[in-house]
């Protein structure tokens, strides 16, 4: 673990990773969009229309698991102030804020020819919704003070204090009566979806994980040499 | 012990002698409840449906107004600084402060809010299931507050950013609060609402003080 403290080996193996965690959800997502358009069937009741659950189901999956991250570089960052911690946790909200963004608008269209509906105040959309906000507030936090540092800390414990909305999400379907769809792939008893059906949310989810992978680390990287730009600029030691 | 007192007694000493904030947030309270009669129309009905709704929502924004300075004057005249070096825990003194801050702003709201119900039309009924919800209820609003006031001391624009963490946040409060007025307005049990509000507070109560004395520190830093 110390050894990937170090900034610049950080540097050298996101260098060398990046490249193939880029290909690799190029592959995931082609690969999962193929699978998703052409070879899963289309659905009994809804038709073509269901083909939106292999964006809205994988993003809603990100969303989440990168909230997970988020809160664990942000505990990591807080109490063994591992150096690259804190960096991750910022560099990985504006994504997540984005995957729970494309979660929320690509289920409100799926709803509308589904439900009928654009909207509903239902425990599993409300939560997601409660998550949304919690990524902005994350950014706004760390932004909001003139000492950087003090912002991202403060940040790091907003992150801390808000993964109680994980579980939330997850068992919002089985605690409450709603209309969102209760858990039909991790769930006790294993998933009640055909296989058919499950290959390409597997596929899309691991694209959409790469990509995740690829562009966070795209993402440190630029945060480090902003870093030591503004160290040279500034002439600090 | 006495040293929890004194802490609870200081900052009520400082909310009722520099007068304005306790009154601020019953008036702005009362305030925003009148206006909803104007904006949807005096009919009984609609009113009596959405006061539970609405007394719980202009509760929570009135709490927030004062939230702000709940650390922010000891912050600046540098108090804060020496509260961190006492004895008594920095998790310990969070818990006095925010006991202090309901006393001055939550029960005050929780006192109003059965006479701005008649207002509302709001059916007698639910009147004590009402009180019983916003006793469980307001005390979690300062706790949960006090992390996001600890949280964005110093921010630019801290105000406005403190509403943005912690209203989020808020939100189950709002929903098993109205739950309870309305079902018990409505004739049904408020209990299994006033059970999960109580179990909000057991929660709020054991981890929101650690929460914000870790904001605390990393301020002082």
């Amino acid at each position: 673990m110390p050894r990937f403290a170090n900034p610049t080996q950080f540097m050298k193996l996101s260098a060398a990773l990046v490249p193939w965690c880029a290909a690799a959800a190029a592959l995931g997502i082609g690969a999962g969009l193929y699978m998703a358009l052409f070879v899963a069937p289309p659905d009994y009741q809804q038709g073509e229309a269901v083909r939106i659950m292999y964006v809205h189901v994988p993003a809603a999956w990100l969303a989440s698991l990168v909230y997970g991250v988020m809160a664990l570089a942000s505990a990591v960052g807080l109490i063994w102030r591992h150096p690259l911690a804190h960096v991750a946790a910022e560099a990985a909200a504006p994504l997540g804020a984005g995957f729970t963004l494309i979660c929320l608008v690509s289920g409100s269209l799926w709803g509308e020819p589904m439900w009928g509906t654009w909207w509903v105040w239902d425990a599993r959309l409300t939560s997601v919704l409660v998550l949304f906000f919690l990524y902005l507030g994350f950014i706004a936090l760390a932004n909001a003070f003139d000492d950087q540092s003090r912002g991202t800390r403060a940040a790091a414990i907003l992150a801390v204090v808000g993964v109680i909305n994980l579980p939330i999400i997850k068992f919002s379907v089985d605690w409450w009566n709603t209309l969102h769809q209760p858990a039909s792939v991790f769930r006790m008893g294993g998933p009640t979806i055909a296989p058919i059906l499950l290959w390409p949310l597997f596929v899309m989810a691991l694209g959409f994980m790469f990509f995740f992978a690829a562009l966070l680390m795209i993402r440190m990287r630029s945060a480090l040499l902003e870093a030591r730009l503004r160290a040279l600029k500034f002439g600090n030691t | 012990m006495s040293a929890f007192a004194a802490l609870v007694g200081r900052d009520l000493n400082l909310a009722f002698r520099q007068g304005g904030d306790w009154a601020n947030v019953a008036a702005f309270f009362a305030l925003a409840v009148i206006l909803f009669p104007f904006g949807v129309g005096p009919e009984p009905e609609l009113l009596a449906r959405i006061s539970s709704g609405v007394l719980w929502v202009a509760a929570l924004l009135a709490a927030l107004l004062s939230l702000e300075r709940l650390f922010q004057s000891d912050w600046e005249d540098g108090s804060l600084e020496a509260l961190v070096l006492m004895p008594l825990p920095l998790e310990l003194q969070v818990l006095a402060k925010c006991l202090a801050h309901w006393l001055a702003t939550g029960l005050p709201l929780t006192v109003i809010a059965p006479v701005l119900a008649l207002v509302l039309h709001f059916d007698a009924a639910g009147m004590g299931a009402l009180v019983l919800a916003m006793l469980l209820g307001t005390p979690v609003l300062s706790l949960i507050g006090s992390v996001g006031a600890a949280l964005t001391l110093g921010a630019r624009r801290g105000g406005v950013l403190l509403s943005l963490l912690v209203l989020p946040l808020y939100i189950p409060v709002l929903i098993f609060g109205t739950a309870a007025a309305s079902a018990a307005s409505m004739g049904f049990s408020a209990q299994p609402h006033l059970l999960l509000l109580a179990a909000l507070l057991a929660a709020a109560l054991a981890l929101a003080p650690w929460a914000a004395a870790a904001a605390l520190r990393q301020a002082m830093e």
